[in-house]
């Protein structure tokens, strides 16, 4: 197994606080690695961190076996794309011009629209499936749409890496299917890597191919989900108790979380067993 | 899907030769040379008119040499410099305004309402004050007031680029400044505080070729400068994650662009004095009329030089002989767009 993008040692903070301490972590080639784990684990902070938008405190990510600070800045986008979590439309821009936005990486100030930069466009368009929107106005799209176009500005880099910041956050269960099932197309081909933070656990193990579990900042277990998913990883990861049964439709593992009664005794239990450590629910 | 591969793009139509490729945008093409030609226009009009009657025709002579000596002398020596002074300061004030706006992704972001402008008034004042003048110092002056005002401004908003966070940041910066500045004129001698405060209205009164070729050099040096960041400055727009996963040096685009509109709205400034509202709207009517999302930086620096100039020939004529100075225009027309500006914000809930 190779691993073009990984990290060492990394120390990740803002000002004062330091959300990620000591991480290594290496990104599986042409795997769809999702990283899952609380709110305020540090999982966005891993991701921009690892696509060098954070200058680490300490530690160092490393990209093609070079530092990817040794990198030009449109060197490292040719390579890795990056789609945060809000991302601004300009007013009134329209779809092509957006997804368009996506080549500038390979463009100069006299080379603005080669007949690769239009081939990129079309191709990310058709593959996300918004050519048929190229001159509406982002700001009139519907969520699902919307994200669908920005996804597609991010393909137009054309780079063997893709990193999406929860991708289906803000969108009602159809647009998520529908976004991780673009990004399950995206994947197939085999020749990208993508990497994504997601909420749903139950979403991460239908889809990823590498699952990274963390919490506090730390990685607690990783790999393929059917391996290091279970109930004492859940338990150890959101701190619920749950019951993980295979689901129906694919055989991955799904969460069941335990009756509220059940969490109820649970939790009163290991509350009288070791009053210190009282975990959420 | 399959029937949209074939599908040209809408991109409209593309240059491409061997070394250059670009798009042509046809709208902002059209509407940038309008303004070029409107510019043209109305500096040759501005030459007519004035106490001395002239026809275009004689201006353009006298402009290739052919004219009378007295022709000769006021449009060479009176009403060339005026007008081409107008254009060039209204020029720098609207690349200024639309590097502004850009940086601070906000309309209102603009080098007066954030008090940059009497920023500029305080540094040149405390030139002319202390150290007694001359357009050397008075550059340098006003230069060095704007960078501080901006800094000043920049810890104050701490980042948070809230439409009328910004403008209440803006009153406050300029209420101090414009205290100051009285403060500076009172404590002067009297023939100091007369040439200061009739500096400090913004006239092209009194100016000459000295104030044109220093606006004009900055123009030539900065306005490259602005224009190949613009695309940067656009993609800006979007979010740091964003422009900086994308490729642009984030912090290195920002400080560049900064310094940019820092020295066009100085030396502006030194040349004649604040002037209001060109650097506000002039970026905004130039997106509106090129269709365009980016900064534009030449249609914005285009508009610019034609309100700028307008304004003074507004100035001069409309309650002739009475002349009010181009900044007390453009400061009137200002305030109303600004209202009307603040008003639609606050109906579109922001």
């Amino acid at each position: 197994m190779t691993h073009r993008l990984r990290a060492e040692g990394l120390t990740l903070a803002y000002e004062q606080r330091t959300v990620i301490r000591e991480l290594d972590v290496a990104i599986p080639d042409g795997s769809f690695t999702v990283i899952v784990g609380p709110n305020a684990c540090g999982k966005s902070t891993l991701l921009r961190g690892l696509a060098r938008m954070i200058k680490p405190a300490a530690g160092s990510v490393t990209l093609d076996e070079r530092p990817i600070t040794a990198y030009g800045p449109k060197e490292v986008a040719r390579r890795l794309a990056l789609l945060p979590q809000s991302p601004t439309a300009p007013d009134g821009i329209t779809v092509l011009d957006l997804v368009a936005r996506g080549r500038y990486p390979h463009q100069s100030l006299l080379k603005q629209w080669s007949v690769a930069d239009e081939e990129a466009v079309r191709e990310a368009m058709a593959a996300t499936g918004v050519a048929e929107l190229a001159e509406r106005d982002v700001g009139q799209l519907s969520g699902g749409q919307r994200q669908r176009v920005w996804i597609a500005m991010v393909l137009a880099q054309q780079t063997p890496l893709l990193l999406l910041d929860e991708p289906t956050t803000f969108l009602d269960i159809a647009f998520q299917l529908d976004v991780l099932d673009l990004c399950a197309d995206l994947h197939a081909g085999g020749e990208r890597t993508l990497v994504a933070v997601l909420h749903d656990l139950n979403h991460a193990c239908r889809y990823a191919t590498h699952l990274v579990a963390m919490r506090e900042g730390a990685i607690v277990a990783q790999g393929p989900p059917g391996d290091i998913v279970d109930a004492d990883l859940v338990k150890a990861v959101f701190g619920i108790t749950c019951e993980v049964v295979p689901d129906p439709q694919t055989g991955t593992p799904m969460i069941v979380p335990a009756g509220r009664e059940t969490r109820r005794r649970r939790r009163e239990a290991a509350a009288a067993e070791d009053p210190v450590a009282v975990t959420p629910s | 899907m399959t029937t949209t591969e074939t599908r040209p793009l809408p991109t409209g139509p593309v240059v491409r030769t061997e070394r250059v490729s670009v798009r042509v945008r046809t709208r902002a093409v059209t509407a940038t040379v309008a303004l070029l030609v409107a510019a043209v226009v109305l500096g040759a009009l501005a030459m007519t008119l004035g106490d001395y009657q002239l026809s275009v025709g004689q201006v353009i002579g006298a402009l290739t040499g052919s004219g009378s000596r007295a022709q000769e002398y006021v449009v060479l020596g009176l009403r060339a410099p005026r007008v081409v002074l107008a254009l060039v300061v209204g020029a720098a004030l609207g690349v200024g305004g639309a590097v502004f706006q850009s940086l601070a992704r906000n309309n209102l972001a603009s080098p007066d309402l954030l008090g940059f402008t009497t920023g500029a008034a305080s540094g040149a004042l405390i030139a002319i004050v202390l150290v007694g003048g001359g357009p050397a110092g008075t550059t340098i002056g006003a230069i060095a007031g704007t960078l501080v005002t901006a800094v000043v401004v920049q810890a104050l908003l701490g980042g948070a680029v809230g439409g009328y966070r910004l403008v209440l940041v803006g009153i406050g910066v300029n209420a101090v400044l414009a205290a100051f500045n009285n403060f500076l004129i009172l404590r002067t001698d009297l023939s100091t505080a007369v040439a200061a405060q009739s500096w400090l209205v913004g006239t092209l009164n009194g100016r000459g070729w000295t104030q044109v070729v220093a606006v004009a050099i900055a123009l030539a040096v900065l306005v490259p400068i602005a224009a190949a960041g613009s695309r940067r400055l656009d993609l800006l727009g979007m979010g740091d994650d964003v422009a900086r996963g994308l490729g642009v040096a984030v912090e290195r685009t920002r400080i560049t662009t900064l310094l940019v509109g820092v020295a066009l709205v100085g030396v502006a400034t030194a040349a004649v004095g604040p002037v209001a509202f060109v650097a506000l709207a002039a970026p905004q009517l130039a997106r509106r009329l090129t269709g365009t999302t980016g900064p534009g930086v030449l249609a914005a620096g285009l508009l610019g030089a034609v309100l700028l100039l307008a304004g003074d020939v507004l100035g001069q004529r409309l309650a002739a002989p009475t002349q009010f100075p181009a900044g007390t225009m453009t400061a009137a027309v200002g305030g109303l767009y600004l209202v009307w500006l603040l008003a639609r914000e606050w109906r579109a809930g922001r």
